[in-house]
This record gives structure tokens, C-alpha cells and sequence, in this order.
């Protein structure tokens, strides 16, 4: 197991901020910690890298009580921040340097790590030029570069591709696919749930510090709902006539937005066309993380859904 | 948590990789401030008085003078720069998610504050050597005193960082605290013999003080039994501040 939480509970100024927390990641997986902002997805992974002890219940990284032993559990993970934090008059390749640095790497080693780490996040267009310099894309494959320099068995991301365009996020995506391929683990937070489904293999959604639910995308999807899922958009009033018509389905509404599912889409988009559902505002798709979520909680990922 | 020494150099190789890019910018301001004194109070003023404390003016205020360019050496770095390495760069945030622990950071920003010292006291020195203000074996003499400037000067500043809010309180240390400094501690008069009584005893105070009277006792070749009591100081003040600023540290950090 490379990461263990038992009954970890983190409270600050007396707010509960994590609430008896119970998590697992396995060698070699692609572990998501998902939820709103202030769900706690920040606090739990600094506890995990040591640098936020829990008021309650212990955590192993790598077997380890990171705890009591945070230079042994750093020394084999890296780290992305939320936020960039480069030094912005220095180069990508000093940048490099310095952090290699950090690790107590040999300056042999952190050169032939640099020579590796430009071509693998495709940084050595611009190695040379001041960060300053460099687009917000750019820097942030230089801030995962960062956390790469000492060939961590995991890698933790925080939000690794929020404020991104949807092209870079799409290659950081596919340098997540090859790191886990050379069998790094991976432990990433996210609100983007495009993003958990095509990364993790396992996820847990977290609200007000507390997890409500584990598993696997698609097994979580089948769990809480179906496969698909149809959205009409129309007059509030025409929903329940359309909800009396289809008993057993299950629905959840958003303000004007009414949400059915089912395994078989097309059946169900049928049935509704026949209960009275509103043509124009009809849109089948399949249903995602962000349905669970709802249904979960009631609300959106991103506030006031 | 104990320091561990290669991880607070690495800290210290950070911070010179940056001045390593700058250096031109930050040298050159600093390295005249003290010529520029030397020049107005020690050629200027200095033409109007005979002599003090047995040597000409711009020999009395020379020693003191180095003590002062490593003390604000020392000062910006653990001020304004660690401030904003510390809330605004996430500089410190990022070195804790490698094995660094916040008692290396707090070291290597103190080791770093006195390499600043260095440079720009130890400058100021040769400028003087060359001068002929001190000759050369003496000037050696004064030279580690430099770095010791530096450590007690980083101790304070770091200690006032840590417990500010906000990066303006910065001009009350400048102005209330360094500037005073500067003026009262020995450097352009001979200060005990202005004071008498109890005011002798309070003037010991004085943190820049015992660094300008070793240094002058270094320039003038001889020392009193007032040597130990000033390193003595130096050492005590330093030390206390440093083990506050490394709980500070610790509980800023790891919140």
C-alpha cells in the first residue's frame, strides 16, 4: 500500500476540515480525491506529504509514519502545488536545477534528470528563457516538471490542470498515462470531472471534509444512477407530468434542468417524447460524474448547480 | 527537528542562483551607500574636526561603517525578501514538499543573510584597505567579524518577519529601529563618552553596538576584556532569536 489514512480527522481554529478520514491507494493506481472547493481535497493531501499534521488518527506513505519521518516519505514523492511557484527571472533548466537541488540529487544526476524531464513535458523549446517569460500552459508543465526531478514513486497533483486550455490539459492528461505506464502512482484532486474519469481508477468524493462515496468512475456511475442519462430543459411546471409518466426512473432536478436515467438511453428518450417532454430542450448523453455528485449532495462541484 | 545542513545549503544555493542573476542590481546600490558616507561625513564634515578617538574622522567612522553595510546587508534579505519568498512567492511551500523541513529553510535564509553581509561589508573593507583607512593584516582581523554582523542582524530581522502581518510594518523597522541604529551606536561619535550613569548600562542595549566596537577594536589592533562581553551578546541575542524564529517557522509552515 503506498498510502494509508485511518481515522484521520484534521480540525483547524476548532472547524472540523477533515472528518474521520479512511483512505487507500494501491502501487501503481490513479487515486482522485474529488469535491467542491473547501471539501477538505487540499488539507488531506498536505497531511499526506507531511507538512500538515492530523489533530487525530495516523497516516503511512510508502509504509512510513509521515508523521514522525516526513524527509524519508519526501524523498520519494513529488509534489505539483495548486498554485506555480517558480522563480520567475530564472530559466526552466534553473528552475530544474535548483529543485534537483532540494533533493540532494548530484549535479550529474540533476543534469541527465533536466536532459530527460525538457523532452518528456516538452519544455526545451524555451529551457533557457526567464519563467516570466513563458505562457501559463508552459509554466505549469515546468511546475510537474518540478516535482518529477527526484523520480518519485507518487506523484501528488493538486488541481494539476484547472485554468488550463482544453489542449493542454489534454497533453498533460497523456503525460499522466505515461508515468503511470513507467508505474508511478499517481494522487491527484480535481473539480473537472472529465478529468477523474479519463485519470483515476479510483476516486472518492468528499464534502465538508467527509467522504461520501469510493469506487471506480464507472462503477459509481452504475451504483448512484445508470448508464445514460437524458436532460430536458423546459417550463419547471411540465416536469412532474413527465416524471408521473415514467415511474421507477430515476430523476433529479436542477432549476429548469430535469435529469432521467437509465441503462438504455434511447428507450428512455422515447418514453419521455411520449410523456410530454418539452423536443427542444431534450439532450442525451451519458451520465457523468457530475450526475453522482448531484445526486450525492444535492448540489454542483462548482457551486449552485 | 534537527537542521539538516545539506538541506539548508541548498536552500542557500537558491537563493544565490537568484542573486547570481541580479546581482548587478543589488550590488551596486549597497556598495555605495557606506563609500557615500565614508565621503560626506568622513572627507566632509571630517575637514572640520581634528580628531576623534585618537585618529582622524574619516578613520573613526570607518570601522563602524563596515559593521553598518553588513548589518543592512542582513537586513533586507531576512526583511523584504524572505517576507515575500515566505506569503507571496510560495517560495517555502514549494521547498516543503521535497525532504526540507522548516528549521533547513529558517538556516539556509540565515546563512544566506550573512553571505549578503559578506559581500557587502566585506567590499566596504577592501574599499577602505585600499584607502589606506586599515592596513591589510588588520582589515583580516575585522573580516569574520563581517558574517557575525550578519548573523545577528538576520536573527533580529527574521524574528520581526515572522510575527509581522503585513509587508509595511517593514518601514517601522527601517525607519524606528535600523535608522536609530545607526546613528546612536558608537559609528560617527564615540558614544560612552557622551553618556554617564545608568545611560551608560541601557546604551548596551544597543544590538549594533558590540558589533562596531569589536570591529573598532580590530582596526585599532587592540582589545579590552570588553571583547567577551560584546561576542558574548552577539552570540546570546542570536542564539535566543533564532530558537524562536525556528518555533515560529515550524508553526507558519506546517499550519
Amino acid at each position: 500500500m503506498i498510502v494509508e489514512c485511518q481515522h484521520v480527522t484534521k480540525r483547524f481554529e476548532g472547524r472540523v476540515v477533515v472528518d474521520d478520514l479512511e483512505l487507500e491507494v494501491s502501487a501503481g493506481e490513479c487515486f482522485g480525491l474529488l469535491g467542491p472547493n473547501g471539501a477538505g481535497k487540499t488539507t488531506t493531501l498536505k497531511m499526506i506529504y507531511g507538512v500538515t499534521a492530523p489533530s487525530e488518527g495516523s497516516i503511512r506513505v510508502f509504509g512510513v509514519d509521515v508523521v514522525r519521518d516526513p524527509r524519508t516519505v519526501r524523498k520519494r514523492l513529488g509534489v505539483t502545488l495548486q498554485e506555480n511557484a517558480l522563480m520567475e527571472v530564472l530559466s526552466p533548466v534553473d528552475n530544474l536545477r535548483v529543485f534537483g537541488r532540494y533533493h540532494l540529487l548530484s549535479e550529474s544526476e540533476i543534469e541527465s534528470r533536466i536532459e530527460y524531464l525538457l523532452d518528456f513535458l516538452e519544455l526545451r523549446s524555451h529551457a533557457d528563457l526567464p519563467v516570466q517569460a513563458l505562457s501559463g500552459g508552459f509554466q505549469r508543465r515546468l511546475s510537474i516538471a518540478l516535482s518529477l526531478m527526484n523520480q518519485p514513486e507518487l506523484l501528488i497533483l493538486d488541481e494539476p490542470t484547472t485554468g488550463l486550455d482544453p489542449a493542454v490539459r489534454l497533453s498533460l492528461w497523456s503525460r499522466v498515462g505515461e508515468l503511470r505506464a513507467q508505474g508511478t502512482t499517481v494522487l491527484l484532486t480535481t473539480h473537472y470531472m472529465e478529468e477523474a474519469e479519463r485519470l483515476c481508477d479510483r476516486l472518492v468524493i468528499l464534502a465538508e471534509g467527509r467522504v461520501l462515496v469510493e469506487g471506480a468512475p464507472k462503477e459509481l456511475i452504475r451504483r448512484h444512477l445508470a448508464r445514460d442519462a437524458l436532460e430536458i430543459e423546459q417550463d419547471p411546471v411540465r416536469h412532474g407530468p413527465v416524471m408521473a409518466a415514467l415511474p421507477g426512473v430515476k430523476t433529479q432536478q436542477a432549476g429548469r434542468r430535469l435529469m432521467l436515467y437509465a441503462d438504455d438511453g434511447a428507450a428512455l428518450l422515447q418514453a419521455a417524447e411520449r410523456a410530454g417532454a418539452d423536443h427542444a430542450g431534450l439532450h442525451l448523453r451519458p451520465t457523468n460524474l457530475e450526475d453522482v455528485f448531484l445526486a450525492l449532495t444535492g448540489t454542483g462541484l462548482e457551486g449552485g448547480a | 527537528m534537527i537542521v539538516s545542513p545539506r538541506h539548508a545549503l541548498s536552500v542557500w544555493k537558491r537563493n544565490f542562483a537568484l542573486y547570481r542573476r541580479t546581482w548587478k542590481l543589488n550590488l551596486l546600490p549597497n556598495f555605495f551607500e557606506p563609500i557615500l558616507y565614508l565621503v560626506s561625513m568622513g572627507i566632509g564634515v571630517g575637514a572640520y574636526i581634528q580628531e576623534m578617538g585618537g585618529t582622524s574622522y574619516v578613520a573613526f567612522i570607518a570601522p563602524g561603517l563596515v559593521a553598518v553595510a553588513a548589518m543592512n546587508g542582513a537586513s533586507f534579505e531576512v526583511t523584504y525578501n524572505a517576507f515575500v519568498r515566505m506569503n507571496f512567492d510560495k517560495t517555502y511551500e514549494s521547498m516543503l514538499t521535497t525532504p526540507i523541513q522548516p528549521e533547513d529553510v529558517l538556516a539556509g535564509e540565515v546563512l544566506w543573510a550573512m553571505s549578503r553581509a559578506t559581500i557587502y561589508g566585506g567590499c566596504f573593507l577592501l574599499v577602505i584597505a585600499a584607502m589606506g583607512l586599515v592596513s591589510p593584516g588588520r582589515a583580516l582581523i575585522a573580516l569574520p567579524l563581517v558574517p557575525l554582523t550578519g548573523l545577528l542582524f538576520a536573527a533580529i530581522g527574521i524574528a520581526f518577519s515572522l510575527r509581522i502581518p503585513n509587508i509595511d510594518l517593514f518601514s517601522f523597522y527601517f525607519t524606528l529601529f535600523l535608522m536609530p541604529l545607526f546613528l546612536f551606536s558608537d559609528v560617527f561619535f564615540p558614544l560612552q563618552e557622551r553618556l554617564s550613569g545608568v545611560w551608560l548600562y541601557v546604551a548596551e542595549a544597543l544590538p549594533l553596538l558590540h558589533p562596531v566596537r569589536l570591529m573598532r577594536a580590530a582596526f585599532a589592533g587592540h582589545a579590552s576584556a570588553m571583547v567577551f562581553w560584546d561576542l558574548a551578546y552577539i552570540a546570546a541575542l542570536a542564539l535566543a532569536l533564532l530558537l524562536v524564529a525556528a518555533r515560529i517557522t515550524r508553526r507558519r509552515l506546517m499550519g
